[in-house]
């Protein structure tokens, strides 16, 4: 049964140094409050696990959270590149951060192994391309039709955090709009925090509501708005115009640094 | 000349993509041109041409262009709306999309894609975000239309990275390699749309843009790209499809 708590206390108990953390949601239902959250708890030395590091894994690179980075697409969507993650890899600013890299089908693949406790996943992929030689992934042969097709690792993340718009008072989670693998993070993870925007009395069936109950989850935290400058359909709005100032402020160390002090190191704790 | 008066390059190159899907049941697009060339051809040639993002939003039906593949508007006016697993295994995997729409920052000469760095993996001289989608859309959507700006630094000799497989090193690779869908058809760019060759699959020049001379396209094309004859030259945008162009970007 999910524990409801604050978000500090959740990631206090749940986020630890060195873990491999899973924070998900494509492009839709990104849990920038959480992540905040595990930079202004000084969380060292993680495995950052996401398909697409945007704006939050580049924050939390930035700061220098990471040293690990598994992903398949370090963009800023529509606008362009991310530079802080850049830096990293170019110029091992402010630490060398280490890179697992696939395509979005392997790390797709690679969470549902993890969700079905399987130790892999098998797929047609990776062939022919860069990829296969940088990758972990291996050639396996179809036992029944002697098709070559590639396995790819599971994801078992320590801790999983993802949004959601709402749950109830059980812990149960409702979420609709893009589901990204949010499920799949959950289920492949050891543990699992989910912050939502409401608390509710009870759920009320969505068209396309995806819920994950809540004893599967170990901590649920109310987080009105957080999942901003990404949105939580129905309640919040992509901030658009924020994805397009990141790419400027982010380009110079400094100003980086400055800011992220400033609106997330002395940000308020959510309650 | 069109009563629009002059077009730039961009839209050339947006209408002429846009064509491309006049027949298409399906397309599968990501942010930026190719976004709104597939608004467009909805718009102006195929009004039930489904748009398949792979935030997992299949028929989506957006009003105005989206910054991300993953804007609110794809998800409320979509058919259904999918995890990425599903996507990628039901949808994308099994060559149900018709057409893919790929940008890359280099492309070679047989249609490959580089999208990951720009120097040494390990020490890149620039960090590019990497594969997302494109590998397994490349090899398995029923074909490929690169979308990409005709520069030299753009169509290069040899990738850094070989990020997705267009043609591989020749004809006969994706077969080799079971890559199901047919590979790049066409490569459109802000000068001139390149196509592969029946025969040894390397891209040649099969059209140039309104007032582009195929000496500018070589010129800003890294191999010698070798040249069909006399290459047709694309029909100029007419005036529905640049008033929608225009009124589409404007909204």
């Amino acid at each position: 049964m999910a524990e409801l708590t604050t978000l500090a206390d959740a990631v206090a108990s749940l986020v630890h140094d060195g873990d491999s953390v899973a924070l998900e949601g494509f492009t839709h239902l990104i849990p920038f409050a959480a992540g905040h959250e595990v930079l202004r708890q000084g969380r060292r030395d993680l495995e950052l696990v996401r398909m697409t590091p945007d704006i939050l894994y580049d924050q939390m690179i930035g700061m220098g959270a990471a040293r690990k980075l598994v992903f398949s697409y370090g963009g800023n969507p529509g606008v362009g590149g991310l530079h802080r993650f850049r830096d990293a890899v170019e110029h091992e600013w402010p630490r060398p951060i280490e890179l697992d890299e696939h395509s979005h089908a392997g790390m797709a693949n690679r969470y549902a192994a993890g969700a079905a406790r399987m130790p892999c996943a098998i797929m047609r992929g990776y062939v022919g391309t860069g990829l296969e030689r940088i990758a972990n992934v291996k050639p396996v042969v179809c036992p029944f039709t002697g098709e070559q097709l590639m396995a790819v690792p599971a994801l078992r993340p320590d801790v999983a955090i993802v949004h959601a718009q709402e749950a109830d008072r059980q812990g149960n989670v409702q979420l609709w709009g893009i589901p990204g693998v949010q499920k799949e993070a959950v289920l492949s993870a050891d543990r699992s925090l989910v912050t939502v925007e409401r608390i509710v009395e009870e759920l009320e069936p969505r068209p396309g509501g995806l819920v994950i109950p809540g004893w599967v989850i170990d901590a649920v935290a109310e987080a009105p708005g957080g999942s901003l400058p990404s949105y939580s359909l129905g309640i919040t709005t992509r901030d658009n115009d924020f994805y397009r100032f990141w790419d400027k402020l982010s380009r110079d160390r400094d100003e980086f640094t400055e800011w992220m002090r400033e609106h997330v190191l002395e940000g308020v704790t959510a309650a | 000349m069109s009563e629009n008066g002059e077009f730039t390059s961009g839209e050339v190159q947006t209408v002429v993509a846009a064509r491309r899907l006049s027949d298409a049941q399906s397309v599968f697009i990501g942010v930026g041109r190719p976004s709104t060339a597939a608004i467009l051809a909805r718009m102006v040639h195929n009004p039930d041409l489904v748009l398949v993002y792979e935030s997992g939003t299949i028929g989506a039906k957006p009003y105005r262009v989206p910054l991300s593949i993953g804007d609110g508007e794809l998800a409320e006016t979509a058919d259904v709306v999918v995890s990425v697993p599903e996507m990628f295994n039901y949808w994308i995997g099994t060559g149900r999309v018709e057409v893919a729409f790929l940008g890359a920052a280099q492309v070679d000469r047989f249609g490959n894609l580089n999208s990951t760095v720009i120097g040494d993996y390990d020490h890149p001289k620039t960090r590019l975000p990497g594969a997302g989608g494109a590998p397994e859309i490349a090899g398995f959507c029923r074909e490929v239309v690169v979308i990409a700006p005709h520069t030299k630094r753009t169509f290069v000799k040899q990738l850094d990275f070989r990020t997705t497989v267009g043609y591989g090193d020749g004809p006969h690779d994706r077969a080799r390699l079971g890559l199901r869908g047919k590979g790049p058809t066409a490569v459109v760019t802000d000068l001139a749309v390149l196509e592969p060759d029946p025969e040894s699959s390397e891209l040649t020049l099969a059209q140039i843009h309104p007032g582009v001379t195929v000496e500018q396209v070589l010129e800003q094309t890294g191999w010698d790209l070798p040249v069909d004859g006399s290459p047709a030259v694309t029909p100029e945008p007419t005036d529905e499809e640049l008033d929608a162009l225009r009124e589409l970007l404007s909204r």
